[in-house]
């Protein structure tokens, strides 16, 4: 298929819904390029990348294209910035509405100066004609109102050769702000007149309100006004050192009922494989001719429930005002967001006319973090505020404790090897929570916010779903295996009872699977004697795929020469396909197991079709990477029957920076294919090398997560 | 209560008891200084209090009181910038950012010692911060490259 054609297809999703190429692109201020985009950033550089494309189908120099501000009232709606699939949708969107734009400049240039169009050159904006030297800008050709109609079929976009801009690193537009010290967060926007809201709440979610003192608690916080809602509790005062106070001696004053509600922490197997759950077919292959298997292997691999942890606590503004609602989020989908609102405003404030959600950054998110929640309570803190705006922020307990998580994720894998140790039959079985549980898919009468189930008439908090495998799946996400196997069955269970809050976090179970199928192999070839490169290798035709790995130990000097090995040293290498149609990643690591294990380094080698910034992909899989190390060796959300206990970063380590790998980076760039994500790929592969390298210095298989020495150590006695 | 922060005389009427972070934020319009935790563990909220990095979500005010303060906001400018700011836009050392402020004090007092540190005191220093976005390894690379620019002079 043609690139352009791909494209067409990639951005049918975002130009159906806003058709129009005045909704991506306004021409009205002289000498600048305004790009409407609904795709938001949250640290992942995808506002300079989109920038990027656009600058150069208009052929105009980057500095000119400014993001507009994103919000409901005027952005494209272009659904959730999520799953690696921004590039592709929101990318070849701006592709094509902006050479649609120089098409249309072109043809109105031609017209005014009676010149061919292949007689005339684009240079930063200016269209010029050599022969007769005319000459004008788009802002001269006055585009504006030809800007109301929809993508040109006859618009070409570059090919990839003529790029001039794209392929090219540019530096991040946000990064200055926030090392000069600038406001660039939502957690700093500051309206006039603004009250400080905090939320009691408690970390369990199906607890009840029991009694609140409510006289004491106002006698000594007078000036602070008392929210209370059913369960729902917050405040709003002047100062945020007072709001913090007052919401701590709000706590207090409150009992609450605590059932015993969540599942045993000390045998989530048990729990994930006995809960009531939804088994669900994701992908069959029948070996017609099968070959009989000599050798036979079983496994199961625990991954616990993780949090989001964001370094920023998640905040929102809220104002009612007589003509409707504003609120300013962090939220991955603002128009999901604002849908959700509004179907408590039909319920309970049917006379509040509109509502607009304003997008702005938060820090960094990785899924499905308290943004959407905390929005929620703005919303129903603003409405005792007497027409002022509310700043509402999470405390680090409730966002650790509160938010929803990564849900635990249980896969059991058995293979058959035929007599030239090969893969004959495979089978992969994954029981988990759904991962999502986004605003603005759950059934009517429905809503996820937190507070929605707390207040006295409550929404029905729904159990997360699955995305549909055409937008990457959920916990069936990367389950069918990348290899040629001739025979292989897939089946998930989702738990139709959520104990623990889960949604969507960074590759949703694509990590968890990634790390068991590709530990798996490893426990394959070493079942059998083969080298797990090579046996890898044997079941992959796709040379994209082979490229990627042979790639990740060329620039890995030190998966070959062990002369620096010190004891404890162990190698390790993972691969998959993200999602199994995005991005090609490789991962190698070296670790050295002590009393802790220390990765020391991490090779990744990926292949994302046409780079469109190549040091935002190279920053987008070491983060990810690093963050894989963090999963896979630290992070475990804990709780007690009653309750989640992980509430500050004391019960929740993360990887530290004396504990950071060195970490080298390989693009191969295929100038001619589609540009795919890379926010997500490097993540799961991480989780399996370093599961494997594990496995090479200790002779130890850890199958369940986190790699900690207390783990380790119940491993070594136990086998 | 007077402070000098960023060079400048500041006098505010805050509660001596308030915790310094929500003062330099909502009433010294410093909002380079960012709120993490609350709890003193994640180094968002860094300063230099004396030259020393420290964190202000679990300080009170008057603690500052005389001190000479240095925030994000004093560091340096676009025109003028410090070594830490060039050495993390050459690195482009962020991913969301939120983290960089209180690290980029903590880098500004690394660099401005008499003596170049070496690269495991420099890990060792930046551990009163956390990154959740994995960009640790860029981070320790631009202060790294920053303390460079500045001691090979």
């Amino acid at each position: 298929m043609s690139d352009i054609k791909l494209a067409r297809g990639f951005a049918k999703g975002s130009l159906d819904k806003n058709p129009l190429l005045s909704q991506w692109v306004d021409l009205d201020t002289p000498g600048t390029v305004v790009l409407r985009v609904g795709k938001v950033e949250f640290g992942q550089g995808i506002a300079t990348a989109l920038a990027q494309i656009a600058a150069d189908e208009l052929d105009v120099d980057l500095a000119r294209v400014r993001p507009a501000a994103i919000n409901t009232a005027a952005s494209p709606d272009e659904g959730v910035t999520s799953g690696s699939f921004s590039i592709e949708h929101s990318g070849s969107a701006v592709r094509l509405v902006c050479a649609t734009v120089r098409e249309l400049a072109l043809t109105e240039f031609c017209r005014r100066h009676q010149v061919a169009a292949e007689a005339v050159e684009i240079r930063d904006g200016t269209l010029h004609c050599a022969a007769t030297d005319a000459r004008a800008s788009y802002w001269e050709l006055a585009l504006g109102p030809r800007l109301a109609q929809g993508v040109s079929p006859s618009a070409e976009p570059k090919s990839a050769a003529r790029y001039r801009i794209v392929g090219r690193s540019a530096p991040r537009r946000d990064l200055e702000d926030k090392l000069f010290g600038r406001p660039s967060f939502i957690q700093d926007l500051m309206l006039e007149n603004m009250l400080h809201g905090r939320v009691v709440r408690v970390p369990n979610r199906f607890a009840t309100l029991r009694e609140l003192d409510a006289e004491s608690f106002q006698r000594r916080f007078p000036e602070v006004i008392l929210v209370r809602d059913g369960s729902f509790l917050g405040v709003l005062a002047g100062r945020e050192e007072r709001a913090i106070a007052a919401a701590q001696a709000l706590a207090e004053a409150a009992s609450w009922d605590l059932p015993a509600a969540l599942p045993d922490s000390g045998d989530l197997p048990a729990f994930l494989a006995g809960a009531s759950s939804q088994p669900q077919e994701v992908g069959r292959r029948v070996d017609p001719a099968p070959r009989p298997g000599v050798r036979q292997l079983a496994a199961r691999y625990l991954r616990p429930y993780i949090a989001h942890a964001s370094i920023g606590p998640s905040c929102a503004l809220a104002q009612w005002r007589d003509d409707g609602l504003e609120v300013w989020s962090h939220s991955q989908g603002i128009y999901n967001l604002r849908a959700d609102i509004e179907v408590y405003l039909r319920r309970d404030h049917p006379g509040c006319a509109s509502v607009v959600v304003h997008h702005v950054e938060g820090a960094g998110c990785y899924g499905h973090n308290p943004a959407d929640d905390v929005a929620f309570d703005a919303v129903l803190l603003a409405r005792f505020a007497g027409g002022r705006p509310v700043r509402v922020l999470w405390s680090r307990a409730d966002e650790l404790s509160c938010g929803p998580s990564g849900s635990a994720h249980l896969v059991a894998l058995e293979a058959q090897l035929d007599a030239q140790g090969k893969v004959a039959t495979w089978s992969h079985t994954v029981w988990a929570n759904g991962y999502t549980c986004r605003p603005g898919r759950a059934a009517p009468g429905n809503l996820s916010f937190v507070a929605a189930a707390q207040i006295a008439q409550p929404f029905v908090a729904p159990v997360s779903l699955d995305p549909p495998a055409s937008a990457g799946g959920g916990s069936d996400r990367n389950a069918i295996p990348d290899y040629d196997f001739p025979d292989f069955e897939v089946v998930t269970n989702r738990l139709l009872e959520m104990p623990i809050r889960t949604s969507a976090i960074r590759t949703l179970g694509g990590y968890a699977n990634v790390w068991a199928i590709e530990c798996f192999m490893d426990e394959l070839a070493h079942a059998s004697g083969q080298d797990p490169v090579a046996f890898r290798l044997a079941h992959l035709a796709d040379p994209r795929a082979r490229a990627v790995i042979e790639k990740a130990i060329e620039i890995a000097p030190w998966w070959h020469d062990r002369g620096g090995d010190t004891e404890g040293t162990g190698r390790g290498l993972a691969f998959a396909r993200y999602k199994n149609t995005g991005a090609w990643c490789a991962v190698a690591v070296r670790i050295v197991a002590g009393v802790s294990i220390r990765v020391l380094d991490i090779a990744i080698a990926a292949d994302v079709g046409l780079v469109i910034n190549p040091d935002g992909v190279a920053n987008q899989l070491e983060g990810g990477a690093i963050q894989s190390c963090s999963w896979t060796l630290k992070e475990e959300l804990r709780f007690t029957r009653q309750e989640i206990t992980t509430r500050s970063w004391e019960d929740y380590p993360i990887l530290s920076f004396s504990e950071a790998p060195v970490v080298t980076v390989a693009v191969i760039d295929r100038p001619e294919q589609p540009t795919l994500g890379a926010g997500e790929a490097s993540q799961g592969p991480t989780a399996a090398a370093i599961g494997n390298a594990v496995f090479d210095a200790l002779g130890i298989r850890i199958r369940q997560l986190p790699i900690t020495p207390e783990r380790i150590l119940a491993t070594v006695s136990s086998e | 209560m007077e402070i000098t922060i960023n060079g400048v005389v500041r006098s505010c009427d805050a509660p001596a008891n308030s915790v310094a972070v929500y003062v330099l934020r909502n009433d010294l319009g410093l909002a380079g200084v960012r709120l993490g935790c609350g709890e003193g563990h994640c180094g968002a909220c860094t300063v230099l209090v004396d030259g020393l990095p420290t964190t202000t979500c679990d300080l009170p005010l008057e603690a500052l009181q005389g001190r000479t303060v240095r925030t994000p906001e004093g560091v340096g400018s676009r025109q003028q910038p410090h070594a830490v700011q060039t050495a993390f836009l050459q690195e482009q050392a962020g991913q969301c950012g939120f983290c960089l402020s209180g690290i980029m004090m903590t880098a500004v007092a690394l660099v401005e010692r008499e003596q170049a540190p070496a690269e495991s005191e420099v890990r060792a220093a930046l551990d009163r911060h956390l990154c959740r976005c994995g960009t640790q390894h860029r981070i320790i690379k631009a202060v790294m490259r920053a303390i460079d620019a500045v001691h090979s002079k």
